[in-house]
């Protein structure tokens, strides 16, 4: 990166750069080690509010229901991000697919349903202990990458509406929920008793978007040209 | 509210990982090789992630961050391979 | 020097390592991974100011959980575009920028 001399940079471009990160880094160390004490104790805070959230896990609490704007919106980039793939429509890919021997179809075979039962618990988890809807969908789109390595996944060319809506239905979910906030007096405020069992609906309504979506990410694109000589699925 | 650790040798060993995993991804020609680096360096921020007590994050930075991210970056680079052996194939 | 403070230094120098290599790397992917090592740079610091007095503070790690899952979907938004100019220009570079040589994909093909 830094010594190679480029056939249409010149050293001395890339000493410089070199030069200015370096002065960047030293500029944020000494930001950092000036910083004042924040006036503000969040962790203290979030301890004091911890009850009222209708979950016991502080992470969780912070997610879903104190800083819930940015979860909604976070879902929405997602969704968009997808969207944006779809129709930047992802090149054929000339690559013949990986060739799903029959062992990695055995373990996708074993793996996929176990996967599905780590994301159920920690989805569940996430309402006391580390956890939650973000692990729970990525462990969700884990298993989807694996089944489409070993073959048994077709690659979206054009998601059909049942997929689109499916897609769409953790973020229109969150949305309803909190525009039903409207008639507590504001968006994403949740009726204190029943906090905890909305916060289970969302995180349920997010865990399988998020895990189609970021599936998704993998999966778009036009069908894999199949292999001859088989190699596919048994 | 969970404590942190003390600070000690592992972190000055883990730091130096880091950035030599990180430097050695982004200085490596081979794309291939940059991408195996970038999926270590990735397991390794899920360790740093640890040792600031953040186990939600453990969890997502080894399943996104290392995993899917790791699987994408893999897929393009198996992409570019083949095509480039593709056209080599048809300027012969 | 506490270990929150250790490791958001550590993040500033990761973000700096980062944007160099997007600078400097002419390769769209090698410039996507400089991106995603910038983000993690930028994580640590979050968490790690966040902590800095010893006490894990729970507000900037849902912040960076988000972030990390963001950043998933930035990364495949750029590998896609990246493969659309592939599929364009023939070419993962932006126009204006030339691959050195010995920097590909394929060297040892």
């Amino acid at each position: 990166m830094s010594g190679s001399p480029g056939a249409g940079r010149s050293r001395i471009v890339t000493w410089a750069v070199v030069g200015l990160c370096l002065g960047l880094a030293g500029a944020l160390a000494w930001a950092m080690l000036d910083l004042p004490a924040p006036s503000t104790r969040l962790p203290g805070q979030v301890a004091a509010q911890l009850e009222r959230s209708g979950v016991e896990h502080p992470v969780t609490a912070v997610l879903l229901n104190f800083r819930g704007y940015d979860t909604l919106l976070e879902i929405a980039v997602l969704l968009l991000a997808l969207l944006g793939m779809l129709a930047a429509g992802v090149a054929p890919r000339a690559s013949a697919p990986l060739g799903a021997s029959s062992m990695l179809a055995a373990l996708a075979r074993a793996l996929a349903p176990l996967m599905v039962l780590v994301a159920g618990y920690l989805l569940w988890a996430g309402a006391f202990r580390p956890g939650g809807a973000f692990q729970a969908g990525a462990v969700l789109a884990a298993a989807g990458v694996l089944l489409r390595l070993a073959g048994f996944l077709p690659a979206w060319t054009r998601p059909g509406a049942a997929l689109r809506m499916a897609l769409a239905a953790g973020f229109a979910l969150f949305l309803a929920i909190a525009a039903l906030g409207l008639t507590e007096g504001a968006l994403l405020r949740y009726p204190e008793p029943s906090a905890g069992a909305l916060i289970l609906a969302i995180e349920s309504g997010l865990t399988f978007s998020l895990g189609l979506i970021l599936a998704g990410l993998f999966l778009a694109g036009p069908e894999l040209p199949r292999r001859e000589d088989g190699g596919g699925t048994p | 509210m969970t404590e942190l650790a003390d600070f000690g040798v592992f972190d000055v060993l883990l730091a130096l990982a880091l950035l030599g995993s990180a430097w050695r991804a982004l200085a490596a020609p081979d794309l291939f090789k940059a991408t195996v680096l970038f999926i270590v360096f990735g397991l390794l921020m899920a360790l740093a992630w640890a040792r600031l007590a953040a186990p939600d994050i453990v969890l997502a930075e080894a399943a996104i961050g290392a995993g899917l991210t790791g699987a994408l970056l893999l897929d393009a680079v198996g992409h570019l391979r083949a095509r480039r052996r593709a056209r080599e194939e048809d300027g012969r | 020097m506490s270990l929150g403070l250790f490791y958001a230094l550590l993040g500033g120098g990761l973000f700096a390592l980062g944007l160099a290599g997007l600078i400097l790397r002419p390769h769209l992917l090698a410039k996507i991974i400089g991106f995603n090592v910038m983000g993690s740079g930028a994580f640590l610091v979050l968490v790690g100011l966040g902590s800095r007095d010893g006490v894990a503070d729970p507000v900037p790690q849902a912040m960076v959980l988000t972030g990390i899952v963001v950043a998933v979907a930035a990364t495949a938004l750029a590998l896609a575009l990246a493969r659309r100019l592939l599929e364009l220009s023939g070419d993962m570079v932006l126009p204006g920028e030339r691959l050195r040589p010995g920097e590909d994909d394929d060297a040892d093909a």
